[in-house]
């Protein structure tokens, strides 16, 4: 059977405003499929973005929906999270938003392990305004603002994420979609705060400026450089250069911000 | 026995060409139709369900 | 049964007028001189069940803020002058989206990091200026600590009423300093709760202008779904460039406080009936005030003080009639004539304004205030 989206998505709201052959959508199906497989109710959950292409997400899905400044999603959803615990906190955007203006309340969010779930669309690049770099485009990358080749290193947003304390991260891509819903509902599942990573395309913005010939050629190179973890075992240094490892990169259990709050009451309360 | 064939409707005002479905499909029975995708060999489909998962625009549902 | 009596400093009874007003969410980070408010609530709120949250930073802290209070939870943060110009981005988000929201902001010396623990009234056009765009402001500066209990009580009933952020701004002095105060009952002051909707979720709007200039807002959680945006937006929340809405939502916005001023602005007037010089003052600057005016009617002069309780709105009309019977107004305050450019933009010319302005991390004294008034003639 076909899978009914029109159940999550806001009656009027389609077509988006993505571009042809931009991965976000193929990202949005993933997470709606997962809210669908963990029976999510709509009203007790709040989708919470920042600025971007990828930020336009929450209008679309049919809950409570928050589109904030840019950067600052993991700052908003903390409050949504912190004054009403009870609700299915869902954060999205890209990669410039999340890392670059956002960096600091996304390592905070890891760090306080608070029970949220962050969907971070990483297309390496500012699609919205042009096409600037982000801390995510490769060294050497073409962008509107690098005529002349990237000259920053970039940022490996699982490993800030393990860094910081996330307790769940994982990495999927575009191409591989019908791994992104599991992904996120397991991420949705875990209890802390969960990193998952999409490895996307611009194709507008980014993959004409670096020789990429067409949409079917940046999903190709998604295609070409993801290597699942239990795979990557078995490989040398040597097979992993120049790829990079899909699927659930990190889960340990920690205490989780809002219950550790709740101990703060209880404590206050006994002192009263 | 005669094979049942799949449903594949394209959604034509969502569609907007990115050629996702029509590279990806396994037997080729989609086809680009000026802008948007149309279904060019409907016995070839095996129903495997990779157009409507990687659509990125909602814009083919597949019944099979 | 006698009242609840304490000797309170400033920032403590801005906590406590909090708590009374049913603040239930605090997201903060710390800055000299405001910290206290933010101790306070880090005791007091679990206790009542509420939460507290020190934020990665002030950008964060208001952010938090503002998803705490779309849950429907009444909501504070305090803060001093670096953090406020940080704030100013969510502070305007809170505007647009009309999200109620209740800021103390101690008042120090700047710009920038300027005189840390010094005092300063020179913030009273960032709550105004502070975040771009046009939107409305609403802005009390108490004098007292009694009166900055009660004025943060109603700086809640004023963002709850009317959905938006209310700043309520101490200068350094009031904030820190120690009086008698006295806890109202529960039930004394007025205690508003925001509207919520009168309709079943599936025909909610959250900007529905039907209800009138400030709709009703649903808590998220509560059952109503809806999208809440940075964007200029439509009645159902979500964005718009169409000309004709977003001309009319911003002048709505706008209007909801114009309209209700009214309601909103709070002098004193103190021996003004007569008065041949006005001093026009608030906060500390306004203690100092009084004092002189008594000393000034002793001497003969007849001195008045009009004391702003709410900067914004300004309370333009009353100040314009009273230009045309006085000889003049002094305006001491410690910034170099931010409350004397308003005074002379309201009054026509009718009358001159003599300013005082002190930006050294000293207060005005009554002395000062004095010898402006000989200048008057």
């Amino acid at each position: 059977m076909a899978f009914d989206y029109d159940k999550y998505i806001r009656p009027g709201k389609l077509p988006h405003i993505w571009c042809p052959g931009c991965g976000h959508g193929i990202v949005m199906k993933g997470l709606i499929r997962a809210m669908d497989s963990l029976n999510l109710k709509k009203e007790d959950t709040c989708i919470v973005s920042g600025i971007g292409c990828a930020s336009r997400l929450p209008g679309y899905i049919d809950c409570c929906t928050l589109h904030t400044a840019h950067g600052r999603a993991a700052a908003f959803a903390t409050g949504v999270k912190m004054a009403k615990p009870e609700m299915n906190v869902i954060l999205c955007g890209g990669d410039g938003d999340g890392t670059a203006i956002g960096g600091n309340h996304f390592i905070h969010a890891c760090r306080r392990n608070i029970n949220m779930t962050y969907i971070i669309m990483n297309n390496y690049i500012y699609g919205m305004t042009g096409g600037q770099f982000s801390p995510c485009t490769p060294t050497g990358a073409k962008a509107s603002t690098t005529p002349y080749g990237n000259p920053d290193p970039g940022f490996d947003i699982a490993k800030l994420a393990i860094g910081a304390g996330a307790t769940f991260v994982a990495r999927g891509t575009a191409y591989h979609a019908a791994q992104i819903d599991k992904l996120i509902a397991e991420a949705i599942q875990h209890k802390g705060f969960s990193v998952v990573e999409i490895l996307d395309d611009c194709p507008t913005t980014y993959g004409r400026r670096n020789k990429y010939r067409s949409v079917i050629d940046m999903m190709n190179r998604l295609k070409e450089v993801a290597v699942p973890v239990k795979a990557a075992e078995k490989m040398t240094a040597e097979q992993l250069e120049g790829k990079v490892l899909t699927g659930v990169l990190h889960k340990v259990e920690k205490p989780e911000y809002t219950e550790e709050y709740a101990k703060v009451i209880q404590r206050a309360q006994a002192a009263k | 026995m005669e094979k049942k064939l799949p449903t594949i409707e394209i959604v034509e005002k969502y569609c907007k060409g990115c050629h996702i479905c029509v590279e990806f499909c396994p037997t080729k029975v989609l086809e680009m139709k000026g802008f948007v995708v149309a279904v060019k060999n409907l016995e070839a489909c095996i129903k495997c369900m990779q157009c409507e998962l990687r659509c990125p625009d909602f814009a083919i549902k597949v019944t099979p | 049964m006698a009242k609840k009596v304490a000797f309170l400093q400033g920032n403590e009874a801005a906590a406590h007028g909090a708590l009374y007003a049913g603040c239930r969410f605090f997201a903060g980070y710390p800055i000299t001189p405001s910290t206290e408010v933010a101790e306070v609530l880090s005791a007091e709120l679990p206790k009542v069940g509420g939460k507290f949250i020190q934020m990665e930073d002030e950008i964060g802290a208001m952010a938090a803020l503002i998803g705490a209070s779309l849950t429907g939870s009444k909501v504070l943060t305090s803060t001093s002058g670096p953090g406020l110009s940080l704030k100013q981005e969510n502070i305007g988000y809170a505007c647009i989206t009309e999200v109620p929201a209740v800021i103390v902001n101690v008042m120090r010396g700047g710009p920038s990091t300027g005189m840390p623990t010094g005092p300063s009234q020179s913030d009273v056009m960032c709550a105004k200026w502070g975040t771009h765009g046009d939107h409305p402001a609403i802005c009390l500066v108490p004098a007292s600590v009694q009166e900055l209990f009660e004025e943060t009580v109603r700086a809640f009933n004023l963002a709850e009423k009317y959905r938006t952020p209310v700043m309520i701004m101490p200068d350094e002095i009031v904030a820190h300093m120690r009086e008698r105060i006295v806890f109202p009952e529960p039930g004394e002051i007025e205690v508003v709760d925001r509207k919520g909707p009168s309709v079943p979720p599936e025909q909610y709007k959250p900007y529905d202008t039907s209800f009138g200039d400030v709709p009703p807002l649903a808590a998220f959680g509560s059952g109503y779904k809806f999208h809440v945006t940075g964007l200029n937006k439509m009645q159902d929340g979500f964005p718009t460039t169409k000309a004709e809405i977003v001309q009319a939502e911003e002048e709505r916005q706008v209007r909801k406080v114009e309209a209700n001023k009214a309601d909103i602005m709070k002098w004193e007037e103190y021996l003004c009936d007569d008065a041949d010089v006005i001093v026009v003052a608030f906060g500390s600057t306004s203690r100092s005030a009084r004092f002189a005016v008594n000393e000034a009617r002793k001497n003969g002069i007849k001195a008045g003080l009009f004391r702003l309780i709410t900067f914004w709105p300004f309370p333009e009309e009353r100040l314009l009639e009273l230009s045309k019977k006085v000889k003049g107004f002094i305006t001491p305050e410690m910034n170099l004539g931010m409350c004397t450019g308003v005074v002379k933009g309201c009054i026509e010319g009718n009358a001159p304004v003599l300013g005082i302005f002190r930006v050294d991390g000293e207060p005005i004294n009554p002395d000062q205030i004095l010898d402006k008034m000989k200048e008057v003639k």
